[in-house]
């Protein structure tokens, strides 16, 4: 039915298959916009937040997609900065995931602030001390950049590119996307730096205050960091889902042994940084403003000294071992642990510096503070989790996403034949 | 009238609670919210979702009777300077719809510039500011009585404890039309002093000497304003907030409660 907007050499599904499943998705989001509409409609009383929890789900969910997001700018930066040749057969989908993370983020950022028509405050009377206020001028900024990035890839699909116009425009697009590349790494950097800096400068939370370099906190550092080692593994964990779910191979496998072995190093070092961190803050910052290491990690139900083993040592130390060494990388199921441990990583990290930072008591005379979503949190979290799926369904079934689909199908077929 | 706030002496107006006074009657709390239009639920049962610009808190030092020992700590907004007036929650307002007063001490919260974002509360260690998560309803008739000089904030909006500002502008408007630029001490109070049936809180200028809350707290403005009255504390001190709130109290587990120590550590 709709073959002729499929590209041309590769095979999909049937046209009913794809309609059922995003109606399946459709409806997910459906009832994330529901809950969208009611806290718009109704306020923020919709969610289980309170005012020992002005930060909850929201902002996580916003941190985490960036940082998962990052595969988009690290990916451009080694394709087109340092000419990382091979790159180019996954950085359309690295662009794509990249377009899906931070589009989610500006949504639910609109949905996370109370008077969401006022939201454009932030630019008209900006503080400019504020970690938030570079945020929002670096992600608006960087997601023009991801449009933009995004835009030659839906004018490669068949039909637009009959258009002579759309066809020369995406061409000269291609011809200047180093520019954005380098311009998206250069926002990135603030941006995911920013999101750090949004945590580390909260000098009344010792929880989260980290010391650093001039304006900027070491978390400043180490979000930049984490984003650029956590971002490749996401993007080459949701090329390997795509992949079981189409049952073909779309991207060769020196190009993910490639991203996996940069990431590897990138993780490898930022887990080092991270523990550097770590031990300083627990050993000078923290009692400097009196607490002990533990005061965080106990009497309470939720948030244990296992926390920080998970983020540091199975989610940083043992994937940097996997993705730094050949073996690690060779094994299929080793390689796909190491980059959803990266990916969990930096969710658990952002989810750590967010929750735990509102969750720690400061007060000696208060406790901890406990919270659990409300229906319309997890439903507008989930939102753009079924909206990621359908963009990446609909780019994937009509756009040249994946450069070396056609010719991988080819050769298969080629050796079937012979 | 800009032209002359310009020549007058910079204040930095503060307060003193004095914990051995307090009885924990709650006073200071009610005429805090009817003084401001602080708006109310049915149920307030939460106290993580009500608003008290004021909250009286209620310490005890965990021992058994007949130690056990208790003490009420009313907590207004601190109106931190923090360093050359970054206040945690200052600084971090990407709107700069909160803002810290060099002519007052005062932190300020525009409510129609608020935009919801809470990164404030995030950053405020004292748990001071409050989120309208519902629009304000009052009973019915309740609007008249209602103070013409506090707007009442919307849903979606921070508000937190204003040192009861609309009075200290009131008290500067009648100076000025009396020819005067300086305030007498008793002129500008908050309603939280006046309700106080202890007098426990003491409120005035930390910069005038002749000011009772300078005379009690001893500030030392050299080092942060920390107090030399050795009963005086402020809370949290050590993270470098410079609160404008000092309290009193003869007891050493009172003021240690003020701050976090770490184990062995002596406060």
């Amino acid at each position: 039915m709709d073959s002729a907007l499929i590209p041309e050499g590769v095979k999909r599904c049937s046209f009913g298959k794809f309609i059922f499943w995003l109606v399946i998705f459709g409806a997910v989001l459906l009832w994330g916009i529901v809950a969208m509409l009611l806290c718009w409609f109704k306020g923020l009383n919709q969610t289980n937040m309170n005012d020992a929890y002005g930060f909850a789900l929201w902002i996580w969910a916003d941190l985490a997609v960036i940082a998962v997001g990052g595969g988009a700018f690290f990916t451009g930066l080694l394709r087109y900065i340092f000419g990382k040749d091979e790159l180019k057969n996954i950085i359309n989908f690295a662009v794509l995931i990249g377009f899906i993370c931070y589009s989610s983020a500006l949504l639910i950022l609109a949905i996370d602030i109370g008077q969401p028509l006022r939201g454009w405050f932030i630019f008209w009377h900006a503080n400019v001390h504020s970690m938030l206020t570079e945020v929002a001028f670096c992600l608006s900024c960087y997601f023009a950049v991801l449009t933009i990035e995004y835009i030659p890839l839906i004018l490669e699909n068949r039909q637009i590119d009959r258009v002579p116009f759309f066809h020369n425009l995406s061409h000269n697009m291609h011809g200047v996307m180093a520019i954005f590349a380098a311009t998206g790494a250069f926002l990135s950097f603030f941006h995911q730096g920013s999101l750090g800096g949004v945590a580390g400068v909260l000098f009344g939370r010792p929880f989260a205050f980290r010391e650093g370099v001039f304006i900027w906190p070491w978390t400043f550092f180490l979000f930049t960091w984490s984003a650029a080692a956590c971002g490749p593994c996401f993007t080459i964990l949701i090329t390997w889902i795509t992949e079981k779910i189409t049952k073909k191979k779309l991207v060769r496998k020196n190009v993910i042994m490639l991203l996996a072995k940069i990431a590897g190093w990138m993780l490898a070092t930022y887990t080092i940084a991270k523990i550097i961190d770590t031990w300083y803050w627990a050993t000078v910052t923290a009692p400097a403003a009196g607490h002990n290491f533990m005061d965080f990690y106990s009497n309470n139900p939720l948030y244990g000294i296992w926390i920080l083993v998970l983020e540091i040592v199975i989610c940083g130390v043992i994937p940097s071992i996997i993705l730094i060494t050949k073996t690690g990388r060779r094994y299929s199921f080793l390689l796909v642990g190491a980059v959803f441990l990266g990916a969990l990583g930096a969710c658990v990290n952002r989810w750590v510096m967010v929750l735990q930072v509102m969750a720690v008591p400061v007060l000696t005379f208060e406790s901890w503070f406990m919270y659990f979503p409300s229906w319309q949190e997890i439903a507008t979290t989930i939102l753009p989790v079924a909206y990621g799926i359908m963009l990446i369904m609909i780019s994937y079934r009509y756009l040249p996403i994946f450069p070396q689909e056609r010719e991988i199908e080819e050769e298969k077929h080629a050796s079937i034949f012979v | 009238m800009k032209e002359q706030h310009k020549h007058t002496k910079a204040k930095k107006y503060g307060m003193v609670i004095d914990l051995d006074k307090c009885t924990g009657c709650g006073a200071c709390m009610a005429a805090c919210m009817a003084e401001n239009n602080v708006s109310f639920k049915k149920d307030e049962s939460d106290k993580l979702l009500s608003i008290t610009w004021m909250r009286v808190y209620k310490l005890t030092n965990g021992k058994k009777f007949p130690e056990a020992d208790i003490c009420y700590l009313p907590r207004p907004c601190m109106h931190c300077e923090g360093d050359h007036g970054h206040a945690p929650c200052v600084s971090v307002c990407p709107a700069t719809a909160t803002d810290y007063s060099h002519e007052t001490g005062i932190v300020s919260q525009i409510y129609t510039r608020c935009f919801g974002c809470r990164y404030c509360m995030a950053a405020c260690p004292y748990h001071a500011r409050y989120f309208n998560w519902w629009d304000p309803v009052w009973p019915d008739g309740m609007e008249k009585y209602l103070s013409p000089n506090v707007s009442p904030r919307m849903r979606g909006v921070v508000e937190k404890c204003s040192f009861c500002f609309h009075r200290y502008q009131l008290a500067m408007d009648k100076a000025y039309i009396e020819g005067r630029r300086e305030l007498e001490e008793d002129e500008y109070q908050t309603s939280c002093t006046q309700a106080c049936p202890a007098d426990a809180i003491i409120f005035g200028d930390l910069n005038n000497p002749g000011h009772a809350v300078t005379q009690i707290a001893k500030p030392d403005h050299k080092h942060g304003g920390r107090p030399m009255n050795p009963n005086a504390f402020r809370l949290l001190e050590r993270l470098g907030t410079n609160p404008k709130v000092y309290y009193l109290s003869s007891r050493r587990w009172v003021r240690r409660a003020g701050d976090n120590y770490i184990k062995d550590e002596r406060g």
